[in-house]
């Protein structure tokens, strides 16, 4: 999900996630990385990442960042399961301007351009 | 307790893919001879540009695991079946990364500007004409264009791009390369260098170096250095080093 966020918002624009097949992975839970994360995350495009593979439980505004110290774990938990946990297994990345497709096979997003393209 | 890297009989493989050689046990030597220091370095987000059979990130995140919680890696590689191999590789040792198949780390740019800790990267670094680089197949895993370095150049300014403030980069150069040449590259962009490890094989002069960020460094060169004096001061460390290793 790292990595699709990450380039969900590549070029500017959050890519659109069309999911095939999304597994769960469970991974430690470690506030201070999601802490050093959330100021680099794009909220919206988290959300709508997030969403389209099937979770809908993150709020819809980004959340202000005293709720991480707060120490109520909810949002974090939160955070977690949709930034390290959830995986877009088969599927695809949609650029909105052009519609281009980014297939993702067995986890491995294929960014590479055409030559056309570069 | 000794530390784990990526075992051989797990890395996966295909004929399409750049199998662990010399330069790929050289880079993993430099990572576990300054394993202490990584662990210190507390990185959040580590990444390899060109990770081929996955053998020098699998080992990177054994390096670090149980030592460090908590870091996410990324590793691309332009070969589709060597982000697949990888994958395998990283699997059968029980470990994740996000694998990701692009050119260096279009896409991720942006996105992960100023915010990797470590960077580790064995390059095609083979000097060929220019035209062999990045083909198809797996003379792209080492065609490196004239002298070596068509890639490697492409690769340094996308390293800054990303690197955070305390970021480190490690990089696989043969002596054909002017590995002095690229130091001097980077401490114009205000790093600082050195030699982690230097290596003879029948066939190439590899030498591992390391680069920081060093504040100090821009001021100084700022002032006085001249580039003559930083070559012949990198050519004075690359020969003591070769010399404390025959020792
Ligand atoms: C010398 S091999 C190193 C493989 C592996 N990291 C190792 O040390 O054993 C270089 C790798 O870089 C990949 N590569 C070549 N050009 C690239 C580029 N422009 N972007 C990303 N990877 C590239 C090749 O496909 C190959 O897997």
């Amino acid at each position: 999900m790292l990595s699709c966020n990450i380039k969900g918002v590549s070029n500017g624009f959050p890519l659109r996630i069309e999911a095939g097949k999304v597994i769960e992975k469970e991974v430690d839970f470690n506030p201070d990385f999601l802490k050093h994360m959330f100021a680099k995350i794009e909220w919206k495009a988290l959300v709508e990442g997030a969403r389209s593979m099937g979770y809908a439980e993150l709020p819809e505004d980004s959340p202000d960042a005293t709720v991480l110290d707060s120490g109520d774990e909810t949002f974090l938990r939160k955070l977690h399961h949709a930034l390290l946990e959830l995986h877009l297994e088969e599927g695809a990345l949609v650029c909105p301007e052009t519609g281009r497709k980014f297939p993702v096979n067995k986890g491995i997003p294929n960014m590479l351009l055409h030559e056309d393209e570069v | 307790m000794p530390s784990r890297i990526a075992e051989i009989r797990l890395v996966s493989s295909d004929h399409e893919v750049y199998e662990p050689c010399d330069d790929s046990f050289a880079l993993v030597d430099a990572l576990l001879a300054d394993r202490t220091n990584l662990i210190e370095h507390n990185p959040k987000i580590c990444m390899e540009i060109g990770c081929g059979s996955g053998y020098v990130i699998t080992s990177l995140i054994l390096l670090l695991k149980n030592e460090v919680p908590g870091v996410h890696f990324l590793a691309t590689d332009t070969n589709p079946i060597a982000a697949r191999v990888t994958n395998e590789t990283l699997e059968a040792h029980g470990v994740e990364a996000d694998v990701i198949c692009t050119d260096i780390a279009s896409c991720l740019e942006k996105r992960l500007a100023g915010s990797v800790d470590v960077i580790v990267v064995n390059p095609p670094y083979v000097p060929t004409p220019d035209y062999e680089v990045g083909m198809e197949g797996i003379a792209s895993a080492w065609a490196g264009g004239e002298n070596g370095r068509t890639v490697i150049d492409k690769i340094l300014p996308v390293v800054d791009l990303l690197l955070s403030e305390k970021g480190w980069f490690y990089l696989v150069t043969l002596t054909s390369n002017s590995p002095s040449e690229i130091c001097l590259l980077m401490r114009k962009k205000g790093y600082a260098s050195r030699i982690m490890v230097q290596r003879s094989t029948d066939e190439e002069n590899l030498i591992i170096l390391k680069f920081w960020r060093d504040k100090d460094q821009e001021m100084l060169d700022k002032e006085t250095s001249s580039s003559s004096s930083f070559l012949s001061q990198f050519s004075r460390s690359l020969s003591s080093f070769i010399e404390k290793q025959w020792r």
